[in-house]
């Protein structure tokens, strides 16, 4: 809850006037421009470090570019203001680089950012960017770059709404990350003036404005609540009625057991492996690969741990499993079918994985990615069991595994369903692509039906089925899928506290009975809407009281 | 004019961070230094030149420059691009 703030809006279009000033003190002004909007964007850089700074540090190549200088000056030489040609400069490149597509397009962004803040200091007028008063505030905007959002000071951003966006876009993954309140994809964001004052409930998705008193009394009981909520010692996922869901953490490295184990994990879900192979050209050696194996389930002592067998394609390509350019890459040579291809990669980690287990006494599970058929299911668990690992399952991403489960089910040991690429597979949405985000909603009940087919084979075989993807981490949405039949949980170590509290305070008949509302909603935001709806009623019934006596 | 051939080794081919490491090299250098895909031959300092060649992983692509040490210049440009910068 606080006070409104909107991140500027775009510069409007300099106009195309002829320059009253001669072409050389505009090309001054234009070259001292570009130069003060580079140091400013690599200050930033500095500040923010890490990946952000990667970015913003080619945002200031672009400002400092030969070529575009070189162009800008043409366009001064034939009268126009230095404003204009930067700005057809820039939109001249964006337009080249839109033109190509794919990743090119999405640099277009970049470009226009840049073009922005030359432009904004010629006027002399402030840069476009998130503001930083000295107060907290909620910060309103139509999208964040992935360079602002990274950049967010957590002390003053009390919340973000956005208008566009889905949940899986980039600001929505990042405000996760770090634990931002957020609502993304939030129609009408734009109308909120600054200063108004608003609550934002991230686990509903409302935005209330100019609140009424009560609830604003309401939402400040709910923030103390949770204060001493974080304080209170980490314990295991447990229902009201006392049905346990495992609480586990997706992790990319060794480096995060630590926090992930301060954050009450119960083990891995997920534990990615591509770390280990994107620094090489060729995969490592067994040894190599055991060692840090050993690291990971030393760490996680006595404790279950999910390691994902390499799961390389789409958006993480490695040369040596599949070097052949595809027009489809998610639907192409991935997951198991790039292993598959290359059994002897296969081999190796299963056999470093084994070799780790036998010298540590953690409870090991592997599993396989992007399982489409029955077929596939047994060649991976046999090849597991044969190479020594006691526990080797599927993880369901595809439509056809899922519809499938109890076929897939009665040949392997537990299933894994990856949210992610699941709902990228069954709204033929590329998760990836912004202009189809609004389709990559795990709410769906397209897509929860899905996760029902595994949850009721996974209850019939008395086979685990876990989640492991974003869904996992939105609350109310870990409540439907514990009703819809998983049986573990696992998440980004950020979100373990929030999935915690919202499991405890329902029954697993109530779990189901959400998962029941999800399921016959028309669409995302009805399925949402319903389930919160419900739980605002229980959560808000008074005890029973004696009924008023009538007439 | 001297100049190097070299197949491009970055996983994701020259955009975002080895595009801009490498135009940050070719600009220490303070020699011009010029950059060829196909029949397009540009200036290598330009990230957005760079960039809108669109080169990916396994092109060749060619180094030339004139002046003093282009030669060594030259080597240490074409060891950058021999080098995955996406591992």
């Amino acid at each position: 809850m606080g006070p409104i703030l909107r991140m500027p809006d775009p510069l409007p279009e300099p106009s195309d006037a002829a320059s009253t000033s001669s072409p050389d003190e505009e090309k001054v002004r234009a070259a001292g421009a570009l130069a003060a909007a580079a140091a400013d964007i690599r200050l930033r850089g500095q500040r923010a470090g890490g990946a952000a700074q990667d970015v913003l540090d080619a945002q200031a190549f672009m400002a400092e570019d030969p070529t575009l200088r070189a162009d800008v000056d043409t366009r001064i030489e034939s009268g126009k203001t230095a404003e204009r040609a930067v700005y057809e400069a820039f939109a001249a490149f964006r337009d080249l680089l839109t033109s190509m597509g794919g990743y090119m397009g999405e640099r277009a962004t970049d470009l226009d950012d840049v073009s922005q803040r030359v432009v904004a200091h010629l006027r002399g007028v402030s840069a476009p960017g998130v503001p930083s008063p000295d107060y907290p505030f909620v910060l309103v905007a139509r999208d964040l770059a992935p360079a602002d959002t990274a950049l967010l000071d957590l002390d003053k951003v009390l919340a973000l709404v956005t208008s566009d966006g889905g949940p899986t876009s980039h600001t929505a993954i990042l405000a996760r990350e770090k634990s931002i309140v957020a609502v993304v994809g939030a129609t009408g964001a734009l109308a909120l003036e600054d200063g108004d004052i608003v609550i934002v409930d991230a686990t509903s998705g409302e935005v209330t404005v100019s609140p009424s008193d009560e609830q604003r009394s309401a939402v400040e009981t709910t923030l103390a609540a949770r204060a001493t909520e974080g304080e209170r010692p980490v314990g295991p996922g447990t229902l009201a009625d006392g049905t346990a869901v495992p609480l586990l953490a997706n992790l990319g490295s060794v480096d995060g057991s630590r926090d992930a184990l301060d954050k009450g994990a119960e083990g891995v879900g997920l534990f990615r492996t591509e770390f280990l192979f994107l620094d090489s050209e060729k995969a490592p050696t067994v040894a190599e690969q055991q060692e840090k194996y050993t690291q990971l389930l030393t760490d996680f002592a006595g404790k279950k741990v999910v390691v994902r067998a390499l799961d390389a394609g789409a958006d993480k390509p490695l040369s040596f499993l599949n070097d052949e350019p595809e027009e489809n890459p998610a639907l192409g040579l991935r997951g198991l079918r790039a292993l598959r291809a290359n059994e002897p990669i296969l081999r190796d980690q299963l056999t470093a994985l084994a070799a780790a287990d036998a010298a540590t006494n953690a409870d090991l599970w592997v599993m396989a990615p992007m399982v489409s058929t029955v077929e596939e299911t047994r060649y991976f668990t046999a090849l597991a069991h044969e190479l020594g690992l006691a526990t080797a399952g599927v993880m369901v991403e595809v439509p056809a595994a899922a519809l499938l489960a109890d076929r897939i089910l009665p040949d392997t040991d537990f299933a894994s369903i990856g949210t992610n690429d699941l709902t990228q597979y069954t709204l033929a949405a590329d998760r990836l692509l912004g202009s189809v985000a609004s389709f990559q909603d795990p709410w769906h009940p397209a897509v929860l039906r899905l996760v029902g087919e595994v949850g009721r084979a996974g209850a019939l075989l008395g086979k685990p089925v876990g989640i492991c993807g974003e869904a996992a981490a939105d609350p109310a949405l870990a409540v439907v899928l514990v009703g819809l039949g998983a049986t573990s949980l696992s998440m980004s170590p950020a979100a373990l506290a929030d999935v915690r509290a919202e499991l405890a305070l329902y029954t697993l008949e109530q779990a189901k009975s959400f998962a029941e509302l999800a399921l016959s909603a028309n669409s995302a935001v009805e399925a949402r809407a319903a389930v919160a709806a419900a739980a605002t009623t229980l959560t808000t019934l008074t005890p029973p009281t004696t009924p008023t006596e009538s007439e | 004019m001297p100049e190097r051939t070299v197949t491009i080794a970055s996983a994701h081919g020259l955009h975002a961070r080895p595009a801009s490491l490498f135009v940050q090299a070719v600009a220490g250098s303070g020699l011009p230094v010029e950059l060829t895909k196909g029949d397009k031959t540009l200036n290598a300092a330009s990230i957005l030149g760079v960039i809108s060649l669109g080169i990916e992983h396994g092109d060749e692509v060619t180094l030339s420059a004139e002046g003093d040490n282009a030669d060594s210049v030259l080597d240490e440009l074409a060891t950058f691009l021999l080098t995955d910068h996406d591992a």
